[in-house]
Parts: C-alpha cells; structure tokens; sequence
C-alpha cells in the first residue's frame, strides 16, 4: 500500500523524518518496500519570474527571456510556447542537473545569446511526458523558494507490504496508529460529525437473502445526494491520488477512492437517475451477468452476493460496481452504498471471476464492521464540499454484525512467551494507543482485553502478546541460547537417512553426478516405467506434460541424457536420490537412487579404449552402493525378471529372499529408448532403499575378532565347459560348496562362448583360493581339493573341466 | 718386488675409473688379483722376505688387495647401473601424456545445502522427521490453523490429486509444515526436529518453480520462547553463511500457524546489480518463523496451556543460491551436466561442524 508521507501526517502527529519511520513501520511489521522521493536531485531548481520576453534574434520559435530568480535576474533562451512575462516557473541555474534529460546544464550561447539555465517542463523534471510547454506556478509562489517544495513534491511516497492479517492498515490511519503505539507521534483524532439529512431517500434498501446466508451482507447503510456536480476533483485531491499511482477520474469517484485508501473504507456511488426501484441485495440469481465497471462482462453464479435495482445487476457486492449505474460527468443525483460483505464470499467470488479491485482487496481482509456510519458521514461530507447537493437521511438495512470480544490476558505471558520484560505500564499504554481496553489491569491477576472492531484478527491470548511485542519491538528480545538436552548431541540422522547419505556419496564418488528432477512427469512416459494410478495424476498441472507422480525416477534421468547430448554433452552419467509413487497413501511412496550411465565407458584415450556401457557397469554402480551400506550381499540372489522398460536379456533384480527385491539394474530397453526419442545405449539402475532390513541394534561397535590364519594361501585356476544357461552365479556357488572349510574365494577371471566349443557352450574359467588354517597343505591335498571342486561342479551344472 | 705401492696403487684405481665396459674389468681383475695376477704374484714373494719386512709388506701388500677389489667392485656396480639407466631412459614415455580417464562425480548444490543446514542445526539437538510428499489438506492446511476459507490457502497455489482420506482433498505439500503434525501427534513434547524435503506449488516463472525443497524446524517444550528463537535463528545464519559478525533481524510478519510470527532478514549489500552478504546497509529476506500457534498445538493434542515453542522454515534453493552465487531457480532441477559440475560438490566434500562447513 502506498501513501506519502505528508498523508501519514494527516493522521499522526509527528515530527520525525521519513527515515525513522520506514525503519519503524519495517520493526511493526508493515514492511516498507520501497519510498519514493520525488523531489530528490530537484532541490536546487527554484521558483523564477519572467520579466521580460523578447524574440530571439536569429531564431523564430526561440524567446530571449529575463528571469528573476528572487536573488538576480539572468537572460535564459527558452523555447516554450507559454513562456510570457509575469509568469511564474521553475527555473535550473547552470551547473544544476536535468533528471528528465538526463543532463548537467552548462553556461552556453544558443545562437549567438548566452543562456544562463532554463525553464523546465514537466517531462524535463521526470514528471511526466509533458512537453508542449514549462511549468505555470501559482502567481502566489515565493521568487527564489524551492520548486518542489511549492509543487507538493517534497513528500516521498512510502510503499508498504500488508501481511493478510493486517487488513485495518489498508488505510493510512491504521498504519498511522501503529506508528502512534510505538511511540512515533500521536494519532490525530478524526472528524465524524454527522451530516444532517435534509430529505427522505428516494431509493430503500432491503437484505434479501435466506437466513442461512444472511452474513453475505449483514449490514448496508446508504444515501442520496441530490442536486450535485460531478467535476473534476481539486489539486490537492489529485495529487494526493497520483502521488499513489491512482488516476484521477471524477470528485465522485476519486472521493471513494480516497476514502478506501485513508480509513480502509470501500464506498460505491451509483447514478441515483439510472437505478430503478430500490435497490436490493441479494445472492445472484442463475443466467444473472453483470456488465462491470471494468467494462467486462462476468456470469454470475448463486453464491455471489449483488447489489440489484428492479432491472439489473447493478453491482458486485465488495467486488466491483456496475457500468449501468456509473456516475459521469453528467450525474447529479448519487446513492452512495456503505456495507459489509463478509470477506470469505468476497474472496470466492472475486478468484471464481478473476476480479480484483481495492474493495474486494479491503472485504477479503475484514474490513471494520463499526466504520460503516462514520465512513459514510465522512463521504458525504466531502461530496457535499467537493461537488455541492444536499444529503438524504441515511437508509439503514440491517446491523452491525457482532464483534465485541474479551480475551483473558496474563501478563506474564509477554515474558513468557515473547522472551522479552514489558512494564504493566508500557503493556497497558501500547493496548491503548491500539484501540484495545483494558479491564482489570492488577499484576498478578489475569487481563480482560477488548479487541477493537477493525482488529478481527485477534482471537487470543498469543495475538495480544504478538501486539505487545510487535510494537514494543522484536530488537529489543534479549537473545537467549538455546538449552541443550545434553552437551553432546544425539545423532540427527537415523538408520535410513544415514544410508541415503551414503548412497548419495557413494555414487557421486563412482563419477555419478547428481540430479535433482521434478516428482512428476509425463502420464506417457510415466507409463513406460510402471505407469500412475488415477490417484497419482494431478488434476492441475503445471502443464500437461507434468501431470504424473513419478513412478520411477528413470524416465526423467533419461530425458536428460537426452537434453544434455542435444547440448553437447554425451556420456552422461547422471543420479538421484529421491521419491517415487504408486499411489497416494504414504505406503505407497518410496526412497529410491537410480542411476543412469549413457554412451560410452569413457572419454576416449590413447591408454585404454573405451567401449560401450553395458549392464555391467549398472551391476557395478549397485553393488558399489550395497557394499558401502554393509549389505548381506552373498545373500542376495540375482534373477533376470527385470521390469519390462530393462532390457529382457540383459537386465537382473537383486533380491533377499523370494519377495524382497533390493534393485534392479541393466540395460534400458531400446523400445523404451525410441518411444522416448532418446539414443542409446543407455544402464541404468534403481535402488530400493526402504527395503532394506533395519541395521540391527547392537550392543557393541566392536568389530568380530579377527584370526589371521598364518598359512600361505594356494591359487588354483579351472576352466568348466557349461550349458549357454547355466549362471555364473550357479557355477561358483557350486565350486565354493566343494570344500566349505578351505575354500575362502571363488571368482570368474575368464568367460567365451564360440570358438570350438560347439553349440550351446560356453567357458567359465574360475580361480578358486585354499586358505589352510591349520597347516600347510601337501600336493596331494590340493590335489583333492581340486577333485571335489570338479566333482561339485559338475554335479550341479553339469560342467566339465577343460582340457 | 712391489717398488713403490703407493704409484702401483693409484695407477690400478686410475685404469679402474677409466674403464667402460666389465669386460674391461674383468681384465683389470685377472691382470692384478687372477691366480696369475700381478699382486697375487707380489703376494706369493712373501715368502722370500725375513719376517721383519714380510710383516710390514704383507700388510702393505693386503691393503692394496682390498682396495683394488673394491674399486673394481664398485666401478662393476656403477656400470651396471649406468646400463639400467640407460635401458630406462630408451623406455621414455612421455609424460605429458593425459592419465586414464576418471570422471569425478558431483553432488548436487541442494543436497549439500541440506547436508550443511543439518549438521549446524544437528549441533543444536535437532533431530531429522521426515513425512510424505503427498498429503490430505487437513495436514497442510486445517491443523495448521488455515481454514478451508482462509486466503493462505489460495496463496498457497496448491496442486490437487484426485483422491480423498477421511473427507480430506489429496494434495501435494506446500510446505514441510505438516510434518509438524505427524510429529506432535506421534512423539510428545519435548519435540526438537527439523524436516527437510521436497515442497510443491502450481506456480512457474524465474523465481517459481513447481518443486522446490524446504528446511522446516519445530521445538516444542514448556519454556522455549522468542528469546531462544532468536537465539537460535541468529547462530544458524551466522554459522551458515559463515560470517561471525552477519547481522540478523527479526521482523513482525503473519503465518497462520504461529503467534508471534516473525520473518528473519540478514545483512548484505548491494553494488552493481551484485549481492553479497554481510554488514551492509541492506537486509535481505531469508527465511519465517514464529512460535507455535496454540491452535496447531491443540490440534494435535497437545496442550497447550503448558507447552509452547517454536517453528520455522526456509527455502534450500534460496539458501543455496545466496551462499554460492546461483542466479536462477529453475536452474537446480534442469540436470544440464555443465551445471551440476560447476555448482556441484565433491563426494568427500561432507559437511560437518568439526570439520567446516565448506572445504
């Protein structure tokens, strides 16, 4: 809200400058965002007279003027058409600066005769875009005194945010009354006398609205001026609108207008000779449509309270007024309307219309519902002096809505609970100045606090404890470390969030950069990967293509391997760390790092070449992740049921037991690819982590002793001719199975398939370690060893050893 | 007889020095140490002198045997390893050449922010809560202290889903606020958490994005007030942004779920269209807070008449942007690999208050 400083004091009494209070209306919570200082930069252009205007000698349209600047008279060349002797104007010595023209004036001969400044115009001063002549002063100006001093500008204009509680500072006493209980000034009392009415009003007013919406519009006081002029508004009413950034349009209108902005009171003015019959307020009826003021046409539905004469909607109640009944230029009888409109149908009507306005802006934050008589006899009181007529008794319909309350106050809560010591004294002084009264004000005892009508949004106890502390100011709460439980901290990360973090440096570690993409996706690609139940599709998207929860994290990784390959950047290797979604319960949401390796294994280099990524890079990435999160991972199985956006031959699950599955990882199907216009080959991975089993509690950190047996360890290397099917994993399972007790490790070193060994072969060779714990193993007991492992091997795949 | 050992000697250690190759000194050996050598011969001589001068030759005769053996011994080992050096250098390489390839990865600016925020407040005995991304609007709104009715929450430009729980709208998160609720419902006080997470609102332009994350914090016992809250708020911008001296203000401000509602700002300073942070002449919005309202204690359950506390939130990616110079929101989750590495961190960068915040 916007309002100049010379307007606040219309209303406080103060003599502090602008910069005191903008710091304190920040302190009160009425964040100023910004002030205005017209006049800044102008402070040396000062009032001047023309006393002599002789025609430039050398040029047609130029005049050589003598000012009179109030010290000493200068010649000044001047090209405006309305310069002539006795006028008054603002004058800029040389060496002043010209903000409209971005100039610094010098001393120079226009056409032969020296200029010693210049008359400025209104675009020259940055005031507005006039240019077709200088600036006319009142004769009544003073020779020599400050420009914009005597053109009203010296009155910087305060903008301030109003937080949604705050609606009683939508006009500039309430603000004024803020200041005042902090100690700036003292608030001005306003003048309320009523106006007499002269006649009966033409036009009545009924509430028709079934009782269980009778709060629509509990409350509607109006008045008819006759025999009026509708011309336009005087100086200082003008000035004080455009100084806010409201354009003058007519006394009538600028009146309410004023009145909304200085006392947060929205009036309207209907043309009393376009409405017919009285005028009634109502819910709107189906089909009923309103041609507003805004000249838009709205269809209006039932819950939205109008304002009707016999033939039309007239007007938008708290929203907006209707073009039919506007006033003109031509009015001469007016019906003003000052009512409540409850604030939560006001809101819903002005979002279903889109409709904004200063009044719906004002009704959707309360206004005060004790206003309405004074508002309208402050109102009519300016019409009458503005535009002439006489006034109407009121016509009251309804009454005031209730809004008296008490609140049991302790005292002792400011410290309590705003951390800060405030006298009984200053608590009771701040109350008052705020308009609260206070009942039973004894120490100990507890407070009855009244809440003033424009305060709707004190309902208890921590409100008037915020009131106190606000205006006794937030700065001054004495800083207080916080107690700690104990001096050592808990651990603020439990199991899971521990392994997260992990996970997430684990990968970043392995040359993963990490994403962060947004929780939904397209429905389309959603459904590439798990699809989205109804429940998950949200029903106003950003944009059509975010319209799914994330089912999986890949599509999005994907689709960024492919942004960043159209950018340059190929071989992306990309993860994240985040939410997925099959439905909309809290079971149904999972913590999942999924990972995605595009292209090729590396950069190309002359040491190493680099080959296409394959699932095995996957495999190694969740494994990398399993092993740092100490998982049982010889416990997991490995089974090739992938989901179907792998693909089906070279893609695998993790799984502990026959359900639990721990991730799955492998090539992106490239059917999956096309459809989402990505190119392959893309691995990927995603990993389950909220179904791994909770790290068991344990009693101790201490680690399992360790034996280092003191025995050299024997390699043996084998190579097994198997069926294409049989795994790996089944091979080594068999071959360890040999000899529990001696054999430590079993790994694969070599794997072809082709060559000579025929049709549906393929070779594993496999070295196998013996670790004796007990002594050194002879020839001969290797050799036995060595027997068992192909015996074993053989008996479960049907492998044989080759030769 | 040996005439003159001394010129015997230094003429034997001069050839040894001389020679190139250990075929050479192989021939120096024979020539003066073989069975049939030189000294030898003088050695087998001995045996013809009176035991006076036997002694004091034989010494003389013993000395030069070492020393000569030595020499050669060591001229054999210094061409030896001439000739290892040799072999070596005709396997230069150049080194210039580039290493294997290995790309570090990077974490992402969100996530160590969060790390960031979590190990200062962990400091203070904050605890992780975490909760769903999907809620009803009874948690994001009603037990908030935001009616149905209340302006909020049209501001809160929420995203609908289509289902329903107990009569509750399903929704996305506007906030991480609703994990008070879980919370408090679940744990009685003393409460001391902090829950950060993803946050959602239909709303998208430079300084919008649909997703966003948030840092929100709860303590609720029976004596915290708004002194601790400064207390608080005042060390955490401090330790986060690093600057002991940073100013920190708290100004009245209005969320429907706390009473006294406050919203912090924090120096800076502004030249040229830059913005840094510091003592300045400016201050520079950075998060809310307030103490709890006693009607969000209430809808929990808990009584208020004997608890109070605090509550506050705050935006990662604005934390994140003002510490690391980020200009532009949507940036974060547009996955642009020359991003992530530019604004991202090292796997081993972990924050830590022992350790430093930033490395």
């Amino acid at each position: 809200m916007k309002f100049t400083l010379s307007w606040l004091r219309d209303h406080l009494e103060t003599t502090v400058g602008v910069a005191e209070i903008t710091e304190r209306l920040t302190m009160l919570g009425l964040e100023v965002e910004g002030v205005t200082d017209r006049a800044k930069g102008m402070e040396n252009f000062v009032v001047a007279q023309v006393i002599e205007a002789k025609p430039h000698p050398d040029a047609d349209k130029l005049q050589v003027c003598q000012v009179n600047t109030g010290t000493e008279t200068m010649t000044v060349v001047c090209g405006a058409p309305n310069a002539r002797v006795g006028m008054k104007g603002v004058f800029a010595a040389a060496g002043c600066y010209v903000p409209g023209i971005d100039l610094k004036l010098k001393k120079a001969k226009i056409r032969g005769v020296a200029s010693n400044g210049m008359l400025l115009s209104e675009r020259e001063m940055g005031l507005s875009d006039e240019h077709q002549g200088i600036i006319e002063l009142p004769a009544t100006a003073a020779l020599g005194a400050t420009a914009v001093e005597v053109m009203g500008l010296a009155d910087p204009v305060i903008d301030i945010a109003i937080t949604p509680n705050r609606g009683d500072c939508l006009g500039v006493r309430g603000v004024a009354r803020d200041l005042a209980a902090s100690g700036l000034g003292m608030l001005k009392p306003l003048n309320v006398l009523p106006v007499p009415g002269v006649f009966e009003s033409p036009i009545k007013v009924h509430l028709d609205f079934p009782s269980a919406d009778a709060d629509a519009c509990p409350y509607f006081i109006g008045r008819y001026i006759r025999g009026l002029g509708n011309g336009e508004s005087p100086g200082w009413l003008k000035d004080k609108l455009l100084a806010v950034g409201l354009r003058p349009i007519s006394a009538l209108v600028d009146i309410t207008n004023l009145i909304a902005l200085d006392l947060c009171r929205p009036l309207h003015v209907f043309d009393a000779d376009k409405i017919k019959g009285d005028l009634r307020v109502r819910l709107a009826e189906p089909g009923e449509s309103i041609l507003a003021l805004d000249g838009g046409e709205y269809d209006l539905d039932a819950a939205m309270t109008v304002i009707a004469d016999d033939d039309h909607v007239q007007a938008l109640g708290g929203v907006i007024g209707g073009e039919r009944s506007g006033c003109a230029a031509e009015t001469v009888n007016v019906y003003i309307e000052c009512a409540y409109f409850d604030s939560v149908r006001t809101a819903a009507t002005g979002r279903k219309l889109n409709l904004t306005s200063d009044a719906r802006f004002r009704f959707e934050r309360g206004v005060d519902p004790s206003f309405l008589a004074p508002g309208l006899e402050i109102a009519t009181r300016l019409i009458l002096d503005l535009c002439g007529g006489e006034a109407s008794e009121p016509v009251i319909a309804g009454k005031e809505p209730e809004w008296k309350r008490d609140i049991g106050f302790r005292h002792g809560r400011v410290q309590a609970l705003g951390g800060v010591e405030v006298s009984g004294e200053e608590t009771k002084r701040i109350f008052d100045v705020l308009g609260f009264a206070v009942a039973h004000a004894d120490a100990d005892a507890q407070w009855r606090v009244s809440v003033p009508s424009w305060r709707g949004d004190i309902v208890g106890e921590a409100c008037l404890v915020e009131e106190i502390v606000r205006v006794f100011g937030y700065d001054n709460i004495p800083t207080v470390t916080m107690e700690r439980p104990s001096t050592l901290p808990p651990p603020a990360l439990d199991a899971s969030q521990r392994r997260r973090a992990t996970a997430r440096r684990v990968l970043a570690g392995r040359g993963l950069v990490e994403a962060v993409t947004l929780s939904f996706m397209p429905l389309a690609e959603a459904e590439l990967f798990g699809g989205a139940p109804d429940s998950i599709r949200l029903l106003n998207p950003i944009s059509s293509d975010l319209d799914a929860m994330r089912p999986s994290i890949l599509p999005n990784l994907i689709s960024a391997v492919g942004r960043n390959t159209d950018s340059g950047t190929s071989d992306a290797c990309l993860f994240e760390i985040g939410p997925c979604f099959a439905g909309d319960r809290p079971e149904n949401q999972s913590m999942v790092a999924a990972g995605v390796r595009a292209g090729r294994s590396g950069p190309r280099s002359w040491a190493e070449p680099s080959r296409p990524v394959d699932v095995f890079d996957a495999k190694a990435d969740t494994l990398a992740v399993f092993g740092e999160l100490a998982l049982p991972v010889d416990k997991l199985t490995i089974a090739n049921d992938a989901p179907p956006w792998y693909h089906p031959g070279r893609s695998g699950l993790f799984r502990l037991g026959p359900k639990m599955v721990f991730a799955s990882f492998g090539e992106i199907h490239p059917r999956v690819l096309r459809k989402m216009d990505v190119k392959g080959p893309i691995v990927g991975f995603e990993i389950f982590l909220d179904n791994f089993p909770k790290p068991k509690t344990r009693k101790t950190a201490a680690k399992p002793h360790l034996e280092l047996p003191s025995f050299q360890p024997v390699e043996r290397d084998f190579a097994f001719v198997v069926g294409k099917d049989i795994t790996a994993e089944a091979l080594l399972r068999a071959a360890k199975n040999a000899d529990a007790v001696l054999i430590s490790e079993v790994c694969v070193f070599d794997f072809f398939a082709g060559g000579n060994l025929g049709e549906g072969k393929k070779s594993l060779a496999i070295n196998v370690v013996l670790q004796p714990t007990e002594k050194t193993l002879t020839d001969t007991e290797i050799d036995a060893v060595a027997e068992k492992v192909i015996a074993s091997v053989e008996a479960a795949t049907g492998g044989v050893l080759r030769k | 007889m040996m005439d003159d050992p001394e010129a015997i000697q230094s003429k034997i250690l001069e050839v040894t020095a001389a020679a190139t190759t250990l075929d050479q000194l192989e021939a120096i050996r024979v020539e003066e140490l073989g069975k049939k050598g030189r000294i030898t011969g003088f050695m087998k001589q001995l045996g013809s002198l009176d035991p006076e001068r036997r002694k004091t030759v034989g010494l003389a005769l013993n000395a030069l045997k070492t020393k000569v053996a030595t020499a050669i011994e060591e001229r054999k080992r210094d061409l030896a390893d001439a000739g290892v050096d040799a072999r070596l250098m005709a396997d230069a390489v150049d080194v210039t050449l580039p290493a294997r390839p290995q790309k570090p990865g990077r974490v992402h600016p969100i996530s160590q922010t969060m790390d960031e925020v979590v190990a200062i407040l962990g400091e203070m005995g904050f605890a992780i809560a975490e909760g769903p991304d999907i809620e009803d609007d009874w948690y994001n709104f009603t037990a908030l202290n935001i009616p149905p009715d209340h302006p909020a929450r049209q501001e809160h430009d929420t995203f609908y889903l289509p289902g329903e729980k107990d009569g509750h709208r399903m929704l996305l998160r506007t906030h991480t606020s609703p994990v008070q609720i879980h919370t408090m419902q679940r744990q009685k006080p003393p409460v001391r958490i902090i829950v950060p997470g993803r946050t959602y609102r239909c709303d998208y332009d430079a300084t919008h994005s649909p997703m966003f994350h948030q840092i929100e914090g709860l303590v609720v016992d029976e004596s915290t007030h708004m002194g601790h809250l400064k207390g608080c708020l005042i060390e955490f911008c401090r330790a986060y942004f690093d600057l002991e001296d940073l100013p920190v203000r708290f100004r009245p401000s209005y969320f429907p779920f706390t009473e006294p509602s406050a919203e912090v700002d924090i120096g800076c300073i502004r030249e040229g269209g830059e913005l840094r942070i510091g003592h300045g002449d400016d201050w520079l919005e950075i998060l809310g807070c307030g103490m709890v309202n006693p009607k969000v204690l209430e809808n929990c359950g808990i009584d208020s008449g004997k608890y109070q506390g605090f509550a506050f939130g705050m935006g990662i990616e604005r934390l994140a942007m003002l510490k690391y110079g980020i200009a532009d929101l949507r940036t974060f989750f547009e996955s642009d690999l020359r991003w992530l590495r530019h604004y991202g961190f090292s796997a081993f960068d972990v924050p830590t208050m022992v350790g430093g915040l930033n490395s």
